[in-house]
């Protein structure tokens, strides 16, 4: 595969251009903003977290595919899990899209792996992580939007 | 007369190289222009033969190295139609001599309720200063709004100068949109009454002659790194009226007549500017930036350029959803645009595997971009050494950008 083939799977053009979970929530009680200066990402979570389970995550926003994707597959990932397995998850997601591991990313995040090509474009991986930094700070139920930069 | 693009392919060794595997096609010009080999040449030189400090030494080879740079200080008057030597000061880039303009007359002199004018179109480095100036001296940034084409609304201009206008500060070419400015009636219009005139040369000084006399701008100021010359470099032309009057920027070594710790008295223009040790190398490569520019001619260049330009806007005309942002009746070779569908960013890593190297996102212009609501655009720039065949491999690899993100 290429690597232009590995980071615009068919899983992520679909996501980025069908986002799902594309919508504010009225009743979330942990909601925040993300930037992405550089690239002009924005995004805001909306996260309905009780007793430290997530019950539901959406968003509104726009950006690239790969930020887009990477947040409408987070919303789906993590509904219905514990805030310290969102965590874990996020910090096997960041290695995912960061280093080189050998890890089998697919067998640990499913269907998150698809975007592990985002390893070879480090100029991109502020896109696919800017959304999962906006659900840690807003988990922290932290009010100052997060930024990238 | 047409440029000898064969040869000049051949001076710029980088041209030569490859992006993700494939032959380099480098339409980001306006980011920073890659370098002829005259220029590395220089630099080189000076490294390997005359290095020395300037200004400062009785021994030969400093009067050498002292000789390089001030004849390239001659070459920028002579190329910027400057009336005096002094009047040429030499900075970092850009982003510094506007710097030195906001801190020497704005912080300097501003006083509350004064009013600096700027444009909906400027890059970063022609805001910030000023809103720092305001933050500092209670003056009032004003700014002129543009049209949906992106050109400067003339009436608004005319309308918003006043007595309380301290200072216009415009950018004559647009980096993110292409439109030159219609700095004659800008100048005309100011100066009419009494007020001064700055210049953002950053992306006009390559591509077309500049003639600071006959424009009659106050200041005018570039950077080496976007024409053709090294990075670490700039000018600020400012004329000697305003340049005598201003206060010390940086104090320090050759900056100074003599210094006690009663009392130091500063050195003459422009040297009262250019404290500490400068980057000496970088304008000698500037000097030969200049050399190379002159003998090819900038009346050529700017032929070659504005036929890139009409035939690639022509060509981007025909891709399917496709908009060009900035559509001004005159413009320099640069194309922003956005693709219905497609994240600017996405395109521009799809481009980049094609070889052909774009900035994507908001080229240092938020407020701008803001004005378009459009959180990026993606923009193709060409140089003097840019063809038509790379133009053909922007189109095609646009449409590899229709095969990832399907049609509209
Ligand atoms: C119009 C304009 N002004 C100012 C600058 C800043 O130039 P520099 O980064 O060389 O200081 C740029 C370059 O990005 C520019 O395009």
């Amino acid at each position: 595969m290429s690597d232009l083939t590995e980071l615009y799977q068919a899983l992520i053009i679909d996501h980025g251009r069908h986002p799902r979970n594309f919508c504010v929530s009225d009743h979330a009680n942990c909601v925040l903003e993300g930037f992405n200066p550089l690239c002009g990402d924005r995004l805001t979570l909306y996260v309905t977290e009780k007793n430290n389970v997530i019950e539901g995550i959406t968003f509104k926003g726009e950006g690239c595919a790969i930020s887009m994707a990477s947040a409408s597959m987070m919303t789906e990932a993590l509904s219905g899990k514990t805030v310290a397995e969102a965590q874990e998850i996020f910090k096997l997601f960041h290695e995912m899209v960061t280093e080189d591991s050998d890890k089998d990313f697919e067998a640990l995040l499913g269907k998150l792996s698809a975007l592990s090509g985002v390893t070879k474009y480090p100029a991109r991986v502020k896109c696919a992580t800017l959304s999962w930094h906006t659900l840690v700070a807003a988990l922290a139920h932290s009010d100052k939007p997060v930024s990238t930069e | 007369m047409p440029l000898n693009i064969e040869k000049i392919r051949a001076d710029i060794p980088i041209l030569k190289e490859e992006n993700a595997g494939k032959p380099l096609v480098y339409l980001d010009s306006a980011n920073t222009t890659q370098k002829p080999q005259s220029v590395i040449q220089a630099t080189h030189d000076y490294y390997t033969r005359y290095n020395a400090n300037v200004h400062r030494s009785v021994y030969q080879l400093a009067e050498k190295a002292t000789l390089l740079y001030e004849n390239a200080r001659d070459k920028v008057k002579d190329f910027i139609h400057a009336k005096n030597r002094n009047e040429i000061v030499f900075v970092k880039g850009t982003t510094e001599g506007i710097n030195l303009v906001a801190h020497c007359l704005g912080r300097a002199t501003f006083q509350p309720g004064d009013e600096i004018l700027i444009s909906q179109m400027e890059h970063h480095s022609n805001i910030v200063p000023w809103q720092i100036v305001c933050q500092q001296t209670g003056a009032v940034l004003k700014v002129v709004p543009i049209t949906d084409e992106g050109e400067l609304d003339m009436v608004a201009y005319a309308s918003m100068l006043n007595d309380k206008t301290r200072l216009v500060s415009i950018i004559h070419a647009s980096n993110a949109l292409g439109t030159i400015n219609p700095v004659e009636e800008i100048i005309q219009l100011a100066h009419a009454k009494n007020i001064p005139v700055l210049l953002d040369g950053a992306q006009s000084i390559a591509h077309t002659s500049i003639d600071v006399q006959a424009l009659d701008c106050d200041f005018f100021i570039f950077s080496s790194h976007k024409m053709y010359g090294p990075t670490g470099v700039g000018v600020l032309y400012g004329k000697s009226q305003y340049l005598e009057s201003f206060p010390p920027y940086q104090g320090g070594g050759d900056m100074i007549k003599q210094v006690s710790f009663e009392k130091t008295t500063y050195a003459d223009l422009p040297y009262r500017f250019e404290a500490g040790t400068q980057n000496i190398a970088g304008v000698v490569g500037l000097g030969a930036a200049l050399d190379y520019l002159n003998d090819i001619g900038m009346e050529n260049i700017h032929h070659h350029e504005q036929a890139l330009l009409h035939y690639a806007t022509e060509r981007f005309r025909q891709v399917e959803g496709l908009r060009i942002i900035g559509t001004a009746k005159h413009k320099v070779a640069v194309i922003s645009f956005v693709m219905e569908g497609v994240h600017p960013h996405d395109i521009g890593t799809i481009l980049d595997s094609c070889g052909v190297a774009v900035r994507v996102g908001h080229h240092c212009a938020m407020p701008l971009m803001e004005r378009f609501k459009l959180p990026a655009t993606v923009r193709a720039s060409f140089g003097l050494y840019n063809i038509q065949a790379e133009v053909d491999i922007l189109i095609a690899s646009l449409a590899k950008v229709r095969d990832w993100f399907g049609h509209v």
